[in-house]
């Protein structure tokens, strides 16, 4: 299987005046990858993230993006990729049916594929008796898949999720990553930032950014290995903050 | 385990709380222990958040009742205000106030000063006192955090109440979290702390696992996870999504569910995982590693909330 990179970042830096919130990051992320973006509080995670959706531009270093360069082509970045948040992503006050139509207006889609994907999309996660109800009255995990379909509703390349599954009960939250598979499966690279550990553990790839630069890239397995933990939660309380001395 | 002369601090009867159509908590009764770390853990909506406000006499229970500290929360709730600590869920500080500022106001609203009661918030004020001077407004989360915590300790209360205090902190801040609370036993101080993460659920005490408004189990974590009666396996393979839908086709697979980097499974009948390796590699999964496994918290939340299809 010849790996596609969908993501490449090379000698990224970025300075705030005298001080580097982005230490020449490097690295790659393929097609059809999970991949997990982790970092403490302040590391330099939004950042990035902020650059990689053509937001923000880098001071110096190459970023390409589904093709496009982010210091040259932000603008066509941001129409191949999809964003969700946990916090914010649907209209409350919109039907399940407005908040599609909605963001696949924003995305510059023809109303008719609009129609027909929205149809699609409310088959497929049996949704299709909720299509005029308003968002404020549904369940959380509900909304949470929903959120993903919409954000991946315009069939990008990447799709940036911002803790994805905080505070859904164990079913949902599986539910919710068996979404994320399918999607992977398809060929959507799915770029994931989250705090919870626990998360990162579902994602094919993590890397750990400490104080603007990366400290740790490999799939879970390979440093729960390198760094002789259990979990993903202990390898980066140990390296996620070197300097720090515990009390 | 148990200790002979363990004394309750909190007993709560059949509390129930609607809100119009909705019954966030349908009766729920249990007991907290003198200097334990209670937890309740479950997701959003399961009634956490309802539950610490009745019990912190911020909201009546609709029916039950409940003893804080040999207090009733209804009839007696002033005299109980001044024995609670509570920190909720979005820390309840003043932005616009620095970080001293803000710990010597809460100081004196429960008529107290900070150098009464210093010993108690030393190990945690430490981290934060570089920062006197700053404005709450511009800590990071983790110090946010030891803040709040300083601020509901601050008129040395025999309860904490800590409402998801984890929730957006990252990792290392939550395992120092953890500890502090740890140390808080000293001082015999009990500590009620809500969670949605499963995995803090192996840091309390006991724990009490909640899910829309009812307690699915409550003992010591390691008890619940004794309780899974069922034999747990765990697969692996590189291609994750062909081997969920792999799995969910094997006849006998009773629960799927992805977990990290693997799949946990339960078969109809014990036993039956023998066959799988075969039904694996003959839809083309070659890579397939099968282990039988102790369950987690997470395992077991999964089969008291009705795990017994095989997922969506």
């Amino acid at each position: 299987m010849g790996k596609q990179a969908v993501i490449t970042v090379r000698q990224l830096v970025k300075k705030f005046g005298a001080f580097t919130a982005n230490d020449h990051l490097s690295f790659d992320v393929y097609e059809g990858e999970i991949f997990g973006f982790l970092g403490a509080n302040g590391a330099g995670k939004t950042t990035a993230i902020r650059i990689l959706s053509g937001l923000s531009q880098p001071t110096s270093g190459s970023v390409r993006v589904a093709g496009f360069d982010a210091a040259r082509e932000p603008e066509k970045i941001k129409k191949n990729i999809g964003y969700m948040c946990q916090k914010f992503s649907l209209y409350e006050d919109l039907t399940v049916r407005e908040n599609i139509m909605l963001y696949g207006g924003i995305y510059g889609m023809p109303k008719k594929v609009i129609r027909e994907r929205c149809g699609e999309l409310l088959d497929r996660l049996q949704f299709s008796a909720y299509g005029d109800r308003l968002i404020a009255g549904l369940p959380l995990g509900f909304r949470q898949k929903l959120a993903f379909s919409v954000a991946v509703l315009h069939q990008p390349r990447i799709v940036f999720l911002d803790e994805p599954t905080g505070g859904v009960d164990p079913v949902a939250r599986r539910q919710f990553w068996e979404l994320i598979y399918e999607t992977a499966a398809a060929g959507i690279t799915v770029f994931v930032t989250t705090h919870y550990m626990d998360e990162a553990e579902y994602c094919d790839r993590i890397s750990i950014m400490s104080e603007g630069k990366i400290v740790a890239i490999g799939t879970p397995e390979e440093l729960k290995s390198t760094w002789q933990a259990a979990s993903v939660e202990e390898v980066f309380v140990k390296i996620a903050r070197p300097q720090h001395v515990t009390i | 385990m148990r200790n002979e002369q363990k004394q309750e601090v909190i007993r709560a009867s059949g509390i129930a709380k609607s809100f119009g159509t909705t019954e966030a908590l349908k009766e729920i009764s249990f007991g907290v222990n003198e200097g334990e770390i209670f937890g309740f853990i479950g997701p959003d909506g399961a009634g956490k958040t309802t539950l610490f406000r009745i019990l912190t006499t911020l909201l009546l229970p609709g029916k039950g009742s409940m003893t804080v500290l040999g207090r009733d929360v209804v009839r007696e709730f002033r005299k109980l205000r001044g024995e609670i600590g509570y920190m909720p869920g979005r820390f309840s500080l003043y932005m616009d106030l620095t970080v001293g500022e803000n710990l010597r106001f809460y100081a004196s609203v429960f008529g107290t000063t900070i150098e009464e009661n210093y010993d108690l918030i030393r190990d945690i004020y430490t981290h934060i006192e570089p920062f006197t001077n700053r404005l709450a407004g511009r800590l990071s989360g983790g110090m946010k955090q030891k803040l709040a915590l300083s601020c509901a300790l601050i008129h040395r209360p025999r309860l904490l109440v800590l409402d998801e205090p984890t929730t957006g902190v990252d990792a290392v801040s939550r395992t120092e979290f953890w500890e502090m609370l740890r140390q808080l036993r000293e001082h015999r101080i009990t500590v009620l702390v809500s969670t949605p993460y499963m995995d803090e659920a192996m840091r309390c005490d006991r724990v009490a696992l909640l899910q829309e408004g009812r307690i699915l189990a409550i003992d010591t974590p390691e008890n619940i996870r004794q309780g899974y009666s069922r034999r747990l396996y765990s697969v692996r393979s590189a291609e994750k999504f062909r081997l969920i839908t792999a799995l969910r086709k094997f006849p006998e697979t009773r629960t799927a569910w992805p977990f990290g980097e693997d799949v946990h499974v339960t078969f109809r009948e014990e036993g039956r995982a023998s066959g799988l390796e075969n039904f694996l590699r003959e839809v083309g999964i070659t890579d397939a590693r099968i282990t039988e496994i102790r369950a987690g918290i997470e395992d077991c939340f999964l089969e008291l909330m009705g795990g017994a299809h095989a997922g969506p």
